[in-house]
């Protein structure tokens, strides 16, 4: 059963891909999404199995890699963590894959299309089902390759292109760390199995790696250089900046790769490695500083946007700084808590973003949208749920997850906890402004596209709904129904040996008994945002005009997101191009190929060509050349044999 | 007057060697010389032979020189023919014209 929920996918990848144009574009996408669908179904009842009746399992699929003293064996790992994850990857993906088969259905290229959100579905699994650092890698380079081919998959626009070029580059910066941590792994331990590795961690505690003559705490090294690959995949401040260009792909893809699981990636890897990171407390300070400072600075940049799609990806990336903040605080549930109901609403708005754009023939742009809650109202009523739930809205998902982990933010005893606090909850106000400003600006007011759109709004059809239904459900209900057994009295039967807490760790308990202003601020900062934005959109349209052209540098410095693809590409852009150009100018072309090939063939061709003149084609020149041969010829044997020749005389 | 004996004849074969040599590699006008100077190298080459066999009283030299005759005979209408030909198809058998294969 629980390979059967990990290679499902695959097959279905395989058949779209290799028997797509049989199978047909209707074809290959129900066949896709019923085998997701079962998939699902599957994982759901894992995690029965594995987290409510308690039995941890391991299917060795087959012995992998055996190189020295490196053994790495392919086996699935599913303990509570990895179910959870099941659950979120698979139900967001079979969901995603049904609305797709509305969403694309004009499309050339379905059965492409499907293989390629399969194979993601199925590098997915593998890196939640690791049983090792390889194998973790070997999923976690699979989703790049998959969100890589998907943001690109539009691939005659060059726009599409270059973000997923962008995309994938950035990641290599990231995957860089993770692999020289792997690396670090294996020649601190001698091993790459999980198991092993945790069991012999906590000797490494106070010892150090020497590197240019620095002492450094081995433990924090490792952490820290995993953690920049958690970065990179879950596009945290100072690697962000691929997540917002990467919605130049399909919109489905966004809610599934972008939104609910490819970027959770380096969150479950978090806490999967949480008995290395709870040994490593510099290491969690630096986690808790990152991901507090993308929860604010992703919120103040979806703040100034204008694209639907640009507004919900900011918000995923404050959403992932959150749910760090609460692993670099020993709240591991907290966070993946964060992700599991994240992936349901966020999942939600953007295929409820998707409909919009659907429904306005392409049109992406919030100044060109207005007044649809008439035209659009099944969406409209499910994104509200969608944001209700982001927002915090008392009772549903976000509610419950978001506020666990600003309690436990301000439980904890870290020297970065409070810089958090205050990030995080100024960021629950932002959340909650920008929110509801998409909503007022796509639903409200007077429409602002134009005559000819108009006449053709239209609402999804049920295929592309229904999966928005199961959402928005989720969004409601997902955070009540979990929180006993993530984060409430059921925690220890629900994950077990899953999340490693140290036994001086009880930050879970310390946040439950959280002062009440505490609970309440984030509701309350909720309000205000919401407050806030009413007025600005709705009661006084005239406002933000006004605010923008107040506060032009402030705008400006929102709206081309803190210009960090500006500083990059003087920082590393530009230099790397220029570097580039001299090594492929100078290096290459002048002395690898000067030197080499092209010198080496210029040379023959001087010699030949000089020697193609002996050939004149003259007879008299052949005969002249014939007759000095044979002089010479006699002139030697003459020479050599002179004494023999004087006896014959 | 001295006797007439081998050196004269091989000087006189040398001479007509020569001559059939500078033939080929100086004229620049005909092929039909070139076939005549090859005539003359092996007629030299023929004097040799009768001269040595006179000299060294064996027959075999002359019978050489019988069958150089028939062989250059033969050379000669084919060279000829040749000439012909490639004088129909190239309306020319000047020497300078015929570079066809050069490189």
């Amino acid at each position: 059963m629980y390979s059967a929920i990990v290679f499902l996918p695959l097959i279905g990848a395989m058949l779209a891909g290799f028997f797509g144009r049989w199978l047909g574009d209707k074809g290959s996408g129900i066949l896709t999404s019923s085998l997701l669908t079962a998939s699902a179904a599957l994982s759901w009842v894992a995690v029965s199995q594995v987290g409510l009746s308690g039995a941890d399992i391991r299917v060795n699929i087959l012995e992998w890699v055996t190189s020295g003293d490196l053994q790495a064996n392919w086996a699935l790992r599913i303990d509570t963590l990895t179910a959870v994850m099941l659950v979120v990857v698979t139900t967001v993906s079979a969901l995603v894959h049904i609305y797709s088969i509305g969403y694309m259905a004009h499309d050339d290229g379905q059965p492409r299309f499907f293989a390629y959100l399969s194979l993601f579905t199925f590098a997915m699994l593998m890196l939640v089902t690791a049983d090792n650092f390889l194998q973790l890698f070997f999923g976690w380079e699979g989703v790049g390759l998959a969100s890589y081919l998907l943001i690109g998959f539009w691939y005659h626009k060059p726009s599409a292109n270059a973000a997923a070029i962008k995309a994938f580059i950035v990641n290599r910066v990231g995957d860089f760390g993770f692999a020289l941590g792997i690396f670090a792994i294996f020649a601190v331990f001698g091993t790459i199995s999980f198991d092993a590795v945790f069991a012999s961690a906590p000797d490494q505690v106070g010892k150090t790696i020497a590197f240019l003559g620095y002492q450094l705490d081995t433990l924090t090294v490792i952490c820290l250089l995993l953690f920049v690959g958690a970065m990179g995949k879950s596009a945290q401040f100072l690697l962000h900046t691929w997540l917002p260009d990467a919605m130049e792909g399909p919109t489905p893809v966004s809610a599934l790769i972008h939104a609910a699981t490819m970027v959770t990636a380096g969150v479950f890897m978090v806490a999967r490695l949480s008995p290395l990171f709870e040994l490593a407390p510099m290491a969690l300070e630096v986690v808790v500083f990152i991901g507090a400072t993308t929860a604010f600075f992703a919120a103040t940049v979806g703040v100034a946007q204008n694209d639907i799609k640009r507004v919900i990806a900011y918000s995923t990336c404050s959403q992932l700084g959150y749910m760090f903040v609460a692993l670099g605080v020993g709240a591991y549930s907290a966070g993946i808590f964060h992700l599991f109901t994240h992936a349901f609403f966020k999942a939600l708005l953007f295929l409820g973003a998707g409909s919009v754009i659907h429904a306005l023939h392409d049109e992406q742009d919030l100044r060109n949208m207005g007044g649809l809650r008439k035209g659009i109202p099944i969406t409209f009523a499910l994104m509200v749920i969608g944001t209700l739930a982001l927002t915090g809205f008392p009772f549903t998902a976000g509610y419950y997850s978001k506020d666990m982990i600003v309690e436990v933010a301000h439980a904890s005893q870290l020297q970065t906890a409070y810089y958090a606090f205050i990030l995080l909850v100024a960021a629950a106000f932002l959340t909650s402004f920008y929110s509801w400003r998409l909503i007022f600006m796509a639903f409200f007011g007077q429409p602002r596209h134009d005559e000819e759109t108009a006449k053709h709004v239209h609402e999804s059809p049920w295929v592309m709904l229904a999966p928005l239904v199961v959402l928005a459900a989720g969004a409601l209900v997902a955070g009540y129904a979990a929180y006993p057994y993530f984060v409430g009295e059921g925690y220890g039967a629900f994950w077990r040996q899953s999340l490693y807490t140290s036994p001086a760790n009880h930050i879970l308990e310390e946040a439950h008994h959280s002062p009440q202003w505490v609970v309440l601020l984030p509701t309350i900062m909720m309000a205000a945002g919401f407050a806030v934005a009413w007025l600005a959109y709705i009661a006084f349209p005239k406002t933000p005009a006004l605010v923008i052209r107040a506060f032009r540098p402030i705008h400006a410095f929102l709206y081309n997101k803190w210009y960090f693809d500006e500083l990059y590409d003087v920082l590393f852009v530009r230099p790397m191009t220029w570097l580039a150009r001299v090594l492929w100018k100078t290096g290459d072309g002048r002395i690898i190929d000067g030197l080499g090939p092209d010198g080496v063939s210029a040379r023959v061709i001087d010699i030949t060509s000089r020697v193609v003149r002996l050939q004149t084609g003259f007879v008299y020149h052949y005969a002249f050349v014939m007759l000095i041969g044979i002089a010479i010829i006699v002139t030697y044997f003459a020479y050599v044999y002179w004494a023999q020749l004087q006896r014959a005389f | 007057m001295t006797d007439i004996g081998l050196p004269h004849y091989l000087s006189v074969a040398a001479v007509l060697f020569t001559l059939g040599v500078f033939g080929i590699f100086l004229n620049r006008k005909n092929v039909i010389v070139i076939l005549m100077s090859v005539e003359l190298m092996l007629l030299a080459v023929n004097i040799n032979l009768v001269a040595f066999s006179a000299f060294l009283g064996d027959l075999t030299g002359q019978i050489f020189a019988l069958f150089v005759l028939t062989v250059a005979a033969a050379e000669a209408a084919i060279g000829l023919a040749i000439v012909v030909v490639y004088y129909r198809n190239r309306g020319s058998i000047a020497v300078d014209d015929i570079n066809l294969m050069k490189g």
